[in-house]
């Protein structure tokens, strides 16, 4: 069965006064159909860049240098390109199938338009229905997310909301046109920790429900163990390892991964178990190491391998992952 | 300490592109005025600002030596005399012709020909009349001038009691110049003070100063000087009055400066550096002088630069309506004022000429201006 | 809403007793009063008062009283008779001096506030949607030189222009047929057809400065998340800016008044004495020329009052547009 999305060599780079940086440089990943992806790295690997390349969101002076975007709407149908689509295809995709959720509820909805108006607008856009219908929709979704008075709140502006019932708006927004895929840039960063709970566990419900796929941007592995089926890890604008969760979590093949699982506190641990943070610091974004770009910080780092050799992905038990280490096994 | 302020950048494609900055500024470690030259080098029009200005700065410090003759230096036989053309020639060298003048029996309008017969030499460095140098230090060198001292020698005409407008235009300069500076420095004082108190104090202070500011921006300024300078006793000197209209000019520009200080003072007391500083037992004053103005010390520079052409075209309107400077201390203004009589200009044009001087330097302190403003936020 | 209207007022009222009190102490800042002049004048024709008289007069007027009880008479004289005190210069009422030229004046600078937003705004929106375009590199430079430019240098130009190849003065508000006339049609036309150039004038440099304004809160919002959200729900590019970014970035299309109106005026004082226009500019230059400080106060303290009746004006339009300001006063 396809993938209902496929990211291939994904490239998009800033082109800034001084040069050029590449913050996603050849990105694969696959979200399956009807289950929840979570992108997880550090900050600035260019996890939300990737994201918004996928609708084509990214603005100057980001540009999408290069890959494919393979959207299968059908589990058996023609994929669409979704960056060699026309402008005007393109559009219909955006929201009808593929939805996104924003880390800043209260900046990324407007705040002179009422929360009814920004829902309506979505539905009408995409689907031949009166104001009326689409009015009823955005009532029957506000409250389907938690927002409580659904048919009074309709007509309420987002500043008139609290951080979380924003989100939940925002949501609501998203799902109005039943997506085949939402994906949520780390939707619940700006939250508190109660309600950052909260909004995943509606994230869930409504998956079941709505039976939509997930992709989600995070840089929390607590988020994603709570919520992913899958997970890709991102370093420096590339996938460096992508599996089922359980398996990416528990057992991570990339020494990356490995120092990130590691520097993530776990309620019940020892105490000689310290957490290790990962070693060093991120490199400057102009100068990407050669070869595998970890192996400055790496803990397995190979003299004259890593450093020279760029990894391919190959397949280690259930993981893809890019790492000489696993270079022998073949997939 | 160098700390750069932030921008709230929201919005994942900004927040990526503020990390990709952010380790630019960590790794490269620039300090921020190398930062704010490397941007204001490619603000192509701030630059040619720059270029435009320094000289004339430098003209009006040396206004003697580069004006031909001194302001008040009058050939009263030729009122409203046109500009001369330099000529070159083997026999003369540098020279321009003299004037002929005829007058109209009726309407006792007097007319200027180029009289070819009457040929004034002129030269570089000649004797002229005497200035000084920088206080007491006297010379009579002038950079062009005619080589006879004394000669009629107007580059661009004369005005109305026949005095070289070149001349008084670089004499003038002095004081449109300077007033900008000193009228901008005293409002940057009490708009850094007040606006510093009200962002920094907060609350009800700050309730209570907005609110003044908000009351002096809502009256129309001009009415308002014209009042002012009316109240001015006729007696002053030129030195009391320049001082004066500075006082006037600034008491009323201070509060756009004020704002801007303010709302830095309020956006930076929540930041990070500033609490850490608060909790390492920093004094007041320390955090102040020490944390908080370092990094809104562009800000300011920029809208400092931003203030100084507002009042130099403040001066000019002033003296121009015959309120500011009065004769004979010289600006651009009370040049300008020549220029009120329509009929004035029909005939002499170049009356107009301290106008296009006050528009190249404020166009060109604009640039500038525009120029740090973007300076101010290397990163934006 | 009507709370934020009911403040606004008080505000406003606020406002104004200060301006008085300010025009106040501006009018009795010139040492001498009114009976300094009084006795000039009768020195000059050659009289003398007697001190009886002198004193006299300072018992009418008030001078003898403290300056607070002067400045209550005053106002009180102002709001209640709209008695605005005498001009020494013309010997005459302010009150009656005065009328027709700030109707006018406020006839030119509502004219002109019109002008700067018709052109500023369209101006500035296609400026920041076409960034570093030709279009907005030209609208830049005119900005700047817009800026630079005092209004009185432009009009001088003008009026040379007009002087020199048209032959004619461009000045005034009327021809010299109608100047007189009482008004009908023709003179209505006519009025229009010479107040143009002084609109434009005295709209230069407001509708610089506004572009750049607007250009850089559209720039600024332009890479809202919000504006993401839009364009993520698949809106045509077009439809999403003037729905979205364009709106947020007209809220100062409201507060602009605040602070373009003062300039206006300021602007249309100065261009009116130049091109001399039967407005408040010319008599206001010459009351301060004369010192004539009753008549000086009261075009400060009108030119104000109208300038703040108008920022008030527009901030409640701005309440009406933007939700975030109506709410913010519902619950109080």
């Amino acid at each position: 069965m396809q993938p209902l999305l496929e990211v291939r060599s994904l490239r998009t780079h800033f082109e800034l006064g001084d040069g050029v940086v590449k913050a996603v440089d050849g990105v694969s990943l696959s979200v399956p159909r009807g289950r929840t992806l979570a992108v997880v790295g550090e900050s600035g690997c260019g996890k939300s860049v990737t994201a918004r390349s996928i609708l084509r969101l990214v603005e100057k002076p980001a540009r999408i240098v290069g890959g494919e975007i393979l959207l299968h709407p059908d589990s058996d149908g023609e994929p669409l390109d979704l960056l060699a689509a026309k402008d005007k295809r393109l559009r219909q995709v955006r929201w009808a199938d593929i939805a996104m959720v924003f880390q800043e509820p209260m900046a990324s909805l407007s705040l002179v338009h009422t929360i009814g108006d920004q829902i309506i607008e979505a539905v009408r856009l995409h689907e031949n229905v009166g104001k009326q219908a689409a009015r009823e929709r955005a009532i029957e979704m506000l409250g389907r997310v938690g927002i409580p008075d659904p048919q009074r709140r309709v007509d309420s502006y987002p500043f008139q909301f609290s951080g979380g019932m924003r989100q939940r708006a925002m949501i609501a927004m998203a799902l109005s046109c039943r997506p085949r895929l939402l994906i949520a840039d780390e939707p619940t960063t700006a939250l508190d920790v109660t309600t950052q709970a909260q909004i995943l566990d509606l994230l869930q419900d409504l998956q079941q429900e709505f039976g939509m796929a997930i992709m989600l941007i995070t840089h929390d592995l607590g988020v994603a163990a709570q919520v992913a089926d899958e997970v890709a890890v991102m370093y420096l604008g590339e996938v460096v390892e992508q599996g089922p969760a359980s398996a990416v979590l528990s057992h991570p093949k990339h020494p990356y991964t490995q120092a990130l699982v590691r520097s993530v506190p776990r309620l019940g641990a020892r105490g000689q178990d310290r957490l290790v943070a990962v070693r060093g610091t991120v490199p400057p974004p102009y100068e990407r190491p050669t070869g595998c770009r970890f192996h400055p910080r790496c803990d397995a780092f190979m003299a004259g391998k890593c450093d020279v050799t760029v990894p391919t992905r190959v397949r280690s038990d259930e993981i893809d992952v890019a790492c000489l280490l696993y270079g022998e096994e073949k997939s | 300490m160098v700390q750069q302020t932030e921008v709230m950048a929201t919005g994942t494609q900004h927040e990526a592109q503020e990390e990709v900055v952010k380790s630019l500024r960590d790794h490269g470690a620039l300090p921020q005025w190398r930062l704010m030259w490397r941007q204001f080098r490619r603000h192509r029009l701030a630059l040619i600002g720059l270029i435009v200005l320094i000289p004339i700065y430098f003209m009006a410090v040396f206004a003697g030596f580069f004006a031909p003759a001194s302001a008040d230096t009058a050939h009263t036989e030729l009122p409203y005399a046109p500009p001369q053309r330099v000529h070159v020639s083997a026999e003369h060298g540098m020279f321009v012709y003299g004037y002929s003048s005829t007058r109209n029996q009726e309407t006792f309008e007097q007319t200027f020909t180029v009289d070819k017969s009457k040929i004034v030499d002129i030269g570089w460095f000649v004797r002229g009349d005497e200035y000084s140098i920088l206080g007491p230090i006297k010379s009579n060198i002038h950079l062009i001038g005619p080589a006879k001292a004394g000669e009629a020698f107007f580059l661009v005409g004369a005005d109305q009691s026949g005095r070289d407008l070149l001349s008084r235009l670089i004499h003038g300069a002095r004081v449109s110049l300077s007033i900008g500076l000193v009228g901008v420095f005293a409002s940057f004082v009490l708009g850094m003070l007040i606006g510093g108190i009200s962002g920094y104090v907060g609350g009800r202070v700050d309730n209570i100063i907005q609110r003044i500011i908000e009351f002096i921006m809502s009256v129309p300024t001009l009415p308002l000087w014209m009042a002012l300078s009316a109240a001015l006793p006729g007696s002053w000197g030129p030195l009391t009055r320049y001082f004066a209209i500075t006082v006037i000019l600034s008491l009323i520009g201070w509060t756009g400066l004020a704002r801007d200080v303010r709302g830095r003072f309020l956006s930076l007391r929540e930041e990070d550096f500033v609490m850490a500083a608060r909790l390492d037992g920093v004094s007041r004053t320390g955090i102040i002088f020490g944390h908080m103005v370092p990094s809104f010390a562009s800000h300011i520079i920029a809208s400092i630069s931003m203030a100084v052409p507002r009042m130099i075209l403040a001066e000019t309107s002033l003296s121009f309506l015959g309120l500011g400077l009065q004769p004979p201390a010289v600006s651009w203004g009370v040049l300008l004022e020549g220029a009120q009589n329509i009929r004035a200009v029909a005939t002499a044009p170049w009356l107009l000429t301290p106008g296009l001087a006050v528009v190249v330097v404020v166009l060109a302190m604009n640039f500038v201006g525009d120029g740090l403003r973007d300076a101010a936020d290397p990163y934006k | 809403m009507l709370r934020f209207v009911a403040r606004r007022l008080v505000w406003m009222v606020i406002t104004l007793a200060a301006i008085s009190f300010v025009t106040f102490v501006v009018i009795k800042l010139p040492p001498g009063d009114y009976t300094t002049t009084v006795i000039a004048n009768a020195e000059a024709r050659g009289q003398d008062i007697p001190d009886s008289q002198i004193a006299e007069l300072k018992r009418h007027y008030g001078l003898d009283k403290p300056f607070i009880v002067q400045y209550l008479t005053w106002i009180k004289g102002v709001v209640l008779h709209g008695d605005l005190g005498q001009s020494f210069a013309w010997n005459q009422s302010v009150a009656s001096l005065i009328g027709n030229r700030v109707l006018l004046s406020m006839v030119l600078s509502i004219a002109s506030l019109l002008f700067v937003w018709s052109i500023a705004f369209p101006i500035g929106i296609y400026s920041a949607l076409r960034q570093y375009s030709g279009g907005d590199y030209l609208a830049s430079f005119l900005g700047f030189i817009g800026m630079a430019v005092p209004e009185f240098m432009l009009a001088l130009v003008m009026m040379y222009i007009g002087f020199r190849y048209f032959g004619q003065s461009v000045g005034g508000l009327f021809s010299p047929e109608y100047a007189d006339a009482a008004w009908n049609l023709g003179k209505l036309l006519d009025l229009i057809s010479h107040l143009w150039i002084p609109i434009v004038v005295v709209g230069v440099a407001g509708t610089a400065g506004l572009i750049r304004i607007t250009r850089a809160n559209l720039l600024d919002e332009l890479h809202k998340p919000y504006v993401a959200t839009a364009r993520a729900k698949g809106l045509p590019e077009w439809k999403l800016l003037l729905k979205y970014p364009v709106r947020m970035s007209l809220s100062p299309f409201f507060s602009t008044v605040g602070w373009l109106l003062p300039g206006l005026i300021s602007g249309e004082t100065i261009v009116s004495v130049v091109m001399s226009l039967p407005t408040s500019g010319p008599l206001l230059l010459g009351a301060v020329k004369s010192q004539d400080m009753y008549l000086v106060g009261s075009f400060v303290l009108i030119l104000s009052t109208l300038t703040v009746i108008g920022t008030m004006l527009s901030d409640l339009a701005l309440a009406w547009w933007d939700p975030r300001i109506r709410t913010r006063f519902q619950k109080g």
